[in-house]
């Protein structure tokens, strides 16, 4: 009998040697002679295990991990292609508490299925989204999208819906959709997961966003230093074409779209929406003056709807199984399921997808197991560079848009970012504006002169030059940031400022040796 | 800072040939030319500052629009770069497992600075914000190759490595 034995082909589990395992375990079953059938699934999002090898048994999935290469002999001496007991063995799959708890809409298959393998794909109810949009009016496929509550999951938290009408409502003859994929917030990688382990499913969902619209042509934004993930896209979109779910005529409806990859080059800021448009545009990636909207005058000057990653990959399940599914998780205004990663100094990071409402300490130590070092936790950045810094003291904060917002945070693409107690918040205020000085377009002056400013300042603060008049200058250069920069790049640097500063103010009053 | 414009003449004749292959694969493209770099970067591993006019003109821009393409983008390189890029990421998630300790000791390793590279032309050293390897931090990335958890000592060995080979 032949096993099938998973071994992950995304890119942090490679970055932690899952290639050279799956060779190993290839060559040793070769060696011994046995039928064995290599599977290079995602990653189940549990990184502190990853290389993690699955094997298929007759009561589900098996999981060995974290797996190097010199444990390969050793796990075919014990028999884990059985599922045997090994001191690699964590049991079913399925049954791993991180895993269990969570709720996956969005991630469902990811780490489960062969990415690149459509027949995979369909046989976990893979474009089932797709053929019920095709039998629905472009109006109710909006309006299903609309009742489901999915906000953007980019960090804007706009309901997607809206976006998709007012695009819907114009008259222009070529639309377009733009998928932003320039996923630059340090803290998460869930795009990036999910375009390596299940990219069909954001395919699938950009020809409903694209048929709903009435736009036949899109775009995926990827950031340059995805090149796994990039490799990904292109082989499955290759194969969606293939079978026709891409191109001229899809399934034989008379809809089209067509879709391809455009590489940005290293630019934070082209994760804003209008700067991402400029850059698939050829340009520097400046940032336009709204209104327009993109939604109305977007890529090319047509109007476009512009969505992250995961507001599009959701969109198939949302259409597969009504909206009132999705709506029924969640709290309050913060409807479905959230894919958050949990990264930085913490025991087990990974990607954790729930129905909005966790808290933060539940997940930093229930799931999260406290940090790395097994020092304290003293805060965690929450929604990327311009997050605010959260102290332990609000660790029972639910994670849901209006709770963060409630404490002066922002959940933003579900990025959470772990630091103990030996760090320096004064050297991460530093950071933030020195992040915001390298990032910066160039097109506003509180962002492109204020950020340079802001790292002078917290220098003198930090040498303690003056340090009471400078801290009061570091306040107003914040608000006239905030309130006068263009974008969110300038605009909301002072978060992480501001609240390294309010809730750690100790660390900017220490003594110069 | 190069001051005289730089001369499409100058070029070698692979490198020309290089730079028009690049163009015709994507001068019909809508937007095309962060493509065009991108094929030519990849091609010749960097941009030419006389390739600038061949691409201004074959696309229809002027000079300084393709120069400000070019210059706004950390990805594009001018310059040739060492046989292997070596970028360590920067950001908040791997400096909370201690990049900075890493960065010091990957630059004594190598002897160099970030943007700089080593004199046998081996290594170029970047700086790099998010490789989406957050939750095995530090991560850092050897050309198109990502590692995550990097001490010190992986570091050294996967320097060994590339050295070797």
């Amino acid at each position: 009998m032949t096993t099938t034995v998973y071994v992950p082909r995304d890119a942090a589990a490679l970055s932690v040697g899952a290639e050279s395992v799956a060779r190993a375990i290839a060559a040793e079953a070769a060696r011994r002679n046995v039928s064995i059938r290599l599977v290079r699934n995602g990653s189940r999002g549990l990184q502190w295990l990853e290389p993690l090898v699955e094997v298929t048994t007759p009561q589900g999935r098996v999981a060995y991990g974290p797996v190097g290469v010199g444990d390969v002999p050793s796990l075919f001496e014990s028999g884990f292609l059985q599922g045997a007991p090994h001191a690699l063995h964590l049991g079913l799959t399925e049954e791993i508490p991180y895993l269990k708890s969570q709720q996956r809409l969005t991630f469902a298959r990811v780490g489960v299925i062969d990415p690149v393998d459509l027949d995979d794909y369909l046989a976990y109810d893979g474009y089932a989204g797709l053929r019920k949009a095709l039998e629905m009016s472009p109006a109710d496929i909006v309006q299903a999208v609309t009742d489901s509550g999915l906000r953007g999951r980019g960090g804007a938290a706009f309901p997607t819906g809206i976006k998709w009408k007012t695009v819907l409502d114009q008259p222009a003859k070529q639309k377009y959709i733009a998928c932003n994929a320039d996923e630059g917030d340090s803290g998460t990688f869930a795009d990036r997961m999910l375009m390596e382990g299940d990219p069909f499913m954001l395919i699938e969902g950009m020809t409903i966003a694209g048929i709903a619209v009435g736009a036949t042509r899109g775009f995926i934004y990827l950031r340059v230093e995805y090149p796994h993930a990039h490799r990904t896209l292109e082989e499955a979109i290759a194969r969606a074409y293939e079978r026709g779910y891409l191109g001229r005529d899809i399934l034989g409806t008379g809809k089209s779209f067509d879709l391809e990859v455009r590489l940005g080059a290293g630019a934070y800021i082209c994760g804003e929406e209008t700067s991402m448009l400029e850059s698939l545009e050829g340009r520097r990636g400046e940032v336009r003056v709204r209104p327009p909207l993109p939604a109305i005058k977007g890529l090319f000057g047509q109007p476009t709807v512009v969505n992250n990653v995961i507001s599009l990959a959701t969109v198939p399940i949302i259409l597969h199984k009504g909206a009132e599914f999705y709506r029924d998780f969640g709290v309050g205004k913060s409807r479905g399921t959230i894919p958050l990663q949990v990264a930085g100094n913490i025991k087990r990071g990974g990607l954790y997808e729930r129905a909005f409402g966790l808290t933060l300490r539940e997940l930093l130590y229930d799931f999260g197991g406290g940090s790395a070092s097994g020092r304290p936790i003293r805060a965690v950045q929450v929604g990327g560079p311009l997050g605010a810094y959260i102290p332990a003291s609000q660790f029972d904060t639910p994670i849901d848009y209006e709770a963060l917002a409630s404490i002066g945070a922002m959940l933003g693409h579900g990025g959470v970012v772990a630091f103990d107690d030996t760090t320096d918040m004064a050297r991460m205020a530093r950071y933030a504006m020195e992040f915001c000085a390298i990032e910066s377009c160039g097109k506003c002056t509180p962002c492109r002169i204020g950020s340079t400013r802001g790292v002078e300042l917290l220098d003198r603060i930090m040498a303690n030059v003056e340090r009471e008049k400078n801290l009061q200058l570091l306040q107003e250069l914040c608000d006239t940031m905030l309130h006068g920069s263009l974008c969110g790049l300038g605009g909301m640097t002072p978060y992480p400022v501001q609240s390294a500063i309010k809730h750690f103010p100790e660390d900017f009053m220490r003594t110069v040796q | 800072m190069n001051t005289t414009p730089a001369r499409p003449e100058t070029l070698d004749a692979y490198t020309r040939e290089q730079i028009d292959l690049a163009l015709a694969q994507y001068q019909s493209q809508p937007g095309p030319l962060l493509q065009v770099l991108h094929a030519v970067q990849q091609r010749l591993r960097y941009i030419p500052d006389a390739a600038v006019p061949i691409i201004a003109s074959a696309l229809n821009l002027s000079r300084a629009e393709v120069h400000g393409v070019i210059t706004f983008y950390h990805y594009f390189r001018r310059q040739p770069p060492g046989t292997h890029i070596v970028r360590i990421c920067q950001a908040e998630s791997c400096q909370a497992m201690r990049t900075d300790a890493l960065t010091e000791h990957a630059k004594k390793r190598l002897g160099i600075g970030f943007h700089e590279t080593t004199a046998d032309g081996r290594f170029t050293l970047e700086p790099v914000y998010c490789l989406g390897n957050c939750a095995c931090s530090p991560a850092i990335m050897i050309d198109d190759e990502l590692h995550g958890r990097v001490t010190p000592e992986k570091f050294d060995a996967l320097i060994e490595e590339k050295t070797r080979a």
